[in-house]
């Protein structure tokens, strides 16, 4: 091993955040700095923990889309389960504080039947998870709203609506602690520590490469079906945020599988599994949130946002497939990078690839 | 008992003989058997030349963009921003031609020119950046959808009475725009089989490795197969607008063709990792869609029960090609990623 002098320290911090893993904690901290210089109201902490609490929803369902993305495959059916999730909730509570936790404790086992069905098709019947979680998708919302006749209403009681809305008050500085904001941070401990599991190793294995992971005992059909049923229930604990901070209606749901995408693509996860960080995908939520805020202060027509997310998607992936020459390496500050011979680095996709480093940190 | 054994083996072979494509049009004859049967309950001929034509009509748009995307599915890639170009082209030809029959040509040749440098950037973005076709071409999508947003409130232009006739007349119960998508089927399916670039597609959608160590130029027909696939989704917006007789900034997205044309891809057996596929078997996936729509429309299912009976279909539907056509024939490719 090389010796760690504190040179060397700085240099990998450095190397750790222009490469793609780190470079979205980069993006992140050069978005807030700006928003700051323009709005410097943002940084104050009361602000600031509002910002952390609009963004919530999306880093949790981001966080799940991770562990689907991370194993090989593709959640598309979020949006419409947060979507679903949301009516549920409007529709079954009512106004009766009592139902909140039977209510609640339903739509959690609504979510993780909706992923293990995602998981189960992909796995045992070999659907490509595209296709069955798009067609799961456009079943859920059609379901939904037949069910509610196509207009989404209902106004769950207050006692529902306070877990995404309310939150721990007077407290000295912040002013108010969401429960969101307090949710996010389990949730985000709660995918770190899954992550080092050997579950969550087993994952990155998995999606890396399949053959391998089968070859060494790994049940696939078990792992793949799980990171399913984590994106469902994340999908669900977002749902039930959006009650209070949104309200029931039938589009709050819309796009967020693709945001999800986004998000995770831009902390550095590659798609087609086997490579990433969990903290990244939720970091890259905040970025693109903090990009929305950005635009949103600098005055730009909302109607753009969508233009600009797309050039920064392109350029953040371009970017980090351009650096990233060899699966999960970080390049080596001694050895200049020679010109490749067998390059491509697209090929990396297929699994021929040597092992990927990215379990180590 | 050695009766049954025979048409077991019988069934076998020709099963084995049909491939997927075969698969797709016997399920294609299936759903028609069942939609005729449905509609008849419900007091109505689904022969009859009017229903025919209502069919044909909603396969042509879907077909255009299904087509387009085939080519880019075969080349292991995806394309999420054909509605935009769809919405973008119609929107192009309606304002350009303003009512003028003369400026029909000038429209035309304009929208396709934009398909084909959409296309052009979408493969230049997924072979040089190499980023991944979906984050590409959702992308490129945005910033289309972008530009959209801002710059259109409704509907735009006016087309002339000239080019709406090629949305509204037809030869018999066929219309002329099912033709048009039919002969660019027949066009892009011998492309595939007798060009090299068309040879190429499998390859590199096959196994890009393999095929850039055994000399081929894999860029190349990536980049060919976005820029036709955008070109066809111009064609979709045309078509629409020749309909519609105006351009619209959301006629594509509310079509939601670009999902629904990587299920017909997909349900036509053409495999989502790329390498294996055939227009034809697309058509026939575009088809299935097409007369499951009818049949619902037909019957007056709620909309919302619609896109739960598609989204089941679809599943179902290459849940069947998956557990039996692509494994029996590829045992020796079973280390590819089947799952996946």
């Amino acid at each position: 091993m090389i010796q760690r002098t504190p040179g060397h320290r700085f240099a990998r911090i450095g190397l750790t955040l222009i490469s793609p893993r780190g470079a979205v904690f980069l993006l992140l901290f050069v978005l807030l700095v700006a928003i700051t210089v323009i709005n410097p109201h943002f940084a104050e902490p009361g602000q600031a923990i509002r910002f952390v609490q609009r963004v919530a929803p999306v880093a949790i369902v981001a966080i799940g889309q991770y562990f689907v993305i991370v194993s090989g495959e593709f959640d598309m059916s979020m949006g419409s389960l947060v979507t679903a999730q949301v009516v549920i909730a409007g529709n079954l509570v009512g106004q009766d504080d009592s139902r909140s936790i039977p209510v609640l404790l339903f739509m959690f086992a609504f979510g993780a039947a909706i992923g293990l069905v995602n998981g189960l098709i992909t796995t045992l019947l070999r659907v490509p998870s595209f296709i069955v979680t798009l067609g799961m998708m456009l079943a859920l919302l059609g379901g939904v709203l037949f069910w509610t006749g196509g207009s989404a209403t209902g106004n769950p009681a207050d006692g529902f609506r306070q877990i995404g809305r309310g939150g721990i008050t007077g407290v000295p500085v912040l002013g108010i602690i969401p429960w969101s904001v307090l949710i996010l941070g389990a949730v985000l401990a709660a995918a770190i520590w899954f992550s080092r599991q050997p579950f969550g190793r087993t994952l990155i294995s998995t999606g890396d490469n399949l053959t391998t992971a089968r070859y060494a005992g790994v049940r696939v059909w078990w792992v793949k079906t799980s990171a399913f049923m984590i994106s469902s229930l994340s999908a669900t604990v977002a749902g039930v945020l959006l009650v209070g901070y949104a309200g029931v209606h039938p589009s709050v749901g819309r796009g967020y599988e693709f945001i999800a995408i986004t998000a995770v693509v831009l902390g550095g996860v590659a798609l087609g599994g086997g490579r990433g960080w969990v903290v990244a995908a939720a970091a890259g939520a905040f970025a693109l949130e903090a990009l929305f805020t950005l635009l949103n202060f600098a005055g730009v027509p909302s109607t753009l946002r969508d233009a600009v997310q797309g050039v920064i998607l392109i350029l953040a992936v371009a970017y980090s497939s351009a650096t990233f020459k060899r699966p999960g390496r970080l390049p080596s500050p001694k050895i200049s990078p020679s010109p490749e011979k067998l390059p491509h680095p697209a090929t990396d996709a297929v699994s021929t690839a040597p092992q990927s480093s990215s379990l180590s940190r | 008992m050695t009766m049954t054994t025979t048409r077991a083996a019988t069934i076998q072979r020709y099963g084995a003989r049909l491939g997927t494509t075969g698969i797709v049009y016997c399920a294609l004859v299936g759903v028609l058997v069942v939609g005729a049967i449905l509609v008849s309950t419900a007091g109505r001929n689904f022969f009859s030349q009017g229903n025919i034509r209502d069919i044909l009509t909603g396969m042509s748009v879907l077909g255009f963009v299904a087509i387009g995307e085939a080519l880019v599915i075969l080349c292991g890639s995806l394309d999420l921003s054909v509605p935009y170009v769809v919405s973008m082209s119609s929107l192009i030809a309606a304002e350009v031609m303003a009512g003028e029959p003369g400026n029909i040509g000038l429209a035309v040749l304009l929208a396709l020119v934009f398909g084909a440098g959409v296309g052009l950037a979408n493969g230049l973005i997924v072979t040089k950046l190499r980023v991944h076709g979906l984050i590409a071409t959702l992308g490129v999508g945005l910033i289309i959808k972008g530009y959209l947003a801002t710059q259109y409130k409704g509907t735009a232009g006016k087309v002339p009475w000239d080019f709406r006739l090629i949305g509204a007349t037809g030869i018999g119960p066929v219309p002329i725009s099912t033709l048009i998508m039919v002969a660019t089927a027949v066009l892009v399916a011998l492309f595939l089989r007798n060009t090299r670039t068309g040879n190429h597609m499998f390859a590199v959608g096959g196994n890009l490795a393999v095929s850039r160590l055994s000399g081929l130029r894999t860029s190349q027909p990536i980049v060919v197969a976005h820029v036709l696939c955008s070109t066809t989704a111009a064609l979709a917006g045309l078509l629409l607008a020749s309909r519609l007789g105006v351009g619209s900034p959301t006629v594509g997205s509310q079509g939601g063709y670009d999902l629904l044309a990587i299920a017909a891809v997909v349900l036509g057996g053409t495999l989502l990792v790329g390498g294996r596929g055939s227009i034809w078997g697309t058509l026939g996936g575009v088809a299935i869609f097409a007369v499951m729509d009818n049949v619902m429309s037909v019957i007056q299912l709620s909309p919302f029960l619609k896109d739960v009976v598609r989204g089941i279909v679809i599943v179902a539907a290459v849940a069947i090609y998956t557990g039996r056509a692509v494994e029996q024939r590829r045992a020796r490719f079973a280390t590819r990623k089947a799952g996946s």
